[in-house]
């Protein structure tokens, strides 16, 4: 189950991991419930990629969790131990996808075209002015910032977004996870990661901006 | 006209980079053109904090609970898995 490609866990992190597993392998539940409340929803995202129904992603998910306890006792820390629940949640999400007879996620990874920002916010022609603003970007009220609207509006304009896009956006910038990790479970080039990275990004700035001007407007 | 050894970037090759500028994936001349184009450009620095405050708020989220009965399931599970020694399903 432990790919050789499989970055080494740091070692404050393969500390954690011990002590984690020492729990789990000695039967605490809440030790099971916290890895569980970590992971989950992040599992079920990253199963939508590749079956077709939010059914089968929990299912997949569920699977998952199953073959992580059975081979709770055969793992050796080679990988992280999310690095190691991811790889066992890809491999069951596979092989559902397979029979779902969805094609592997290939399509949701794929780029897109499009600019981060519409051509039309930019000057045109051959002025020295040709490719920059023609209009500035509002800077945001702080009170809204602070408020904690913000937050709420990343969250819908996530929603919006390719799953791809949405998937790489939400394991980065929510889940807090690093780029080579990203890959490592997606299978994609760090330069394909940051592609996607970069268009959920500029798609969400784009929502949140929009959002607001209009209700300054009113 | 002077030709100049590295041209300035323009305000809409910059929103493209953004993301590379701030994973520190630009080269050593592109993040000096970046950064010198912020010296000048209020407008692409209001865009690159508009930039910095979506990552902060994307970083505020936390993700729904796990479903209660998808949580109850796999606490059944971990209990079977107990139950059976650590060997898997009995």
């Amino acid at each position: 189950m432990e790919s050789p490609t499989a970055p080494e866990p740091p070692p404050d992190v393969a500390a954690a991991d011990e002590r984690e597993l020492q729990a789990l392998r000695a039967g605490d539940e809440s030790a099971f419930l916290a890895l569980v409340n970590r992971h989950h929803r992040a599992m079920l995202r990253v199963a939508a990629l590749y079956v077709k129904s939010g059914a089968s992603a929990e299912e997949v998910v569920q699977e998952a969790w199953l073959g992580v306890l059975k081979g709770l006792h055969l793992f050796e820390g080679r990988s992280s131990l999310k690095s190691w629940i991811f790889r066992i949640l890809v491999n069951c999400a596979k092989s559902r996808g397979v029979r779902d007879a969805r094609a592997v996620p290939m399509s949701a990874l794929e780029d897109e075209d499009g600019p981060s920002v519409p051509a039309e916010r930019f000057r045109e022609g051959d002025d020295r002015w040709a490719g920059h603003w023609t209009e500035a970007p509002e800077p945001w009220p702080d009170a809204r910032i602070e408020s904690g609207e913000m937050a709420a509006l990343v969250r819908e304009a996530l929603e919006t977004l390719p799953a791809g896009q949405r998937t790489v956006m939400t394991l980065r910038d929510v889940d807090g996870w690093e780029s080579p990790e990203v890959c490592e479970l997606l299978g994609i080039s760090e330069g394909n990661q940051r592609v996607l990275l970069h268009r959920a990004r500029s798609k969400v700035r784009g929502y949140v901006e929009k959002r607001l001007a209009r209700e300054e407007r009113r | 006209m002077t030709t100049r050894p590295v041209p300035d970037l323009t305000c809409k090759e910059l929103v493209e980079l953004v993301t590379d500028y701030l994973e520190g994936r630009l080269s050593a001349d592109d993040r000096t053109r970046f950064e010198l184009h912020l010296t000048y450009c209020d407008w692409c620095r209001t865009y690159v904090e508009q930039m910095r405050q979506v990552l902060a708020a994307a970083g505020e989220l936390t993700e729904a609970s796990v479903a209660p009965e998808a949580r109850d399931a796999l606490l059944a599970a971990f209990r079977g898995w107990k139950r059976g020694g650590g060997g898997g399903e009995p």
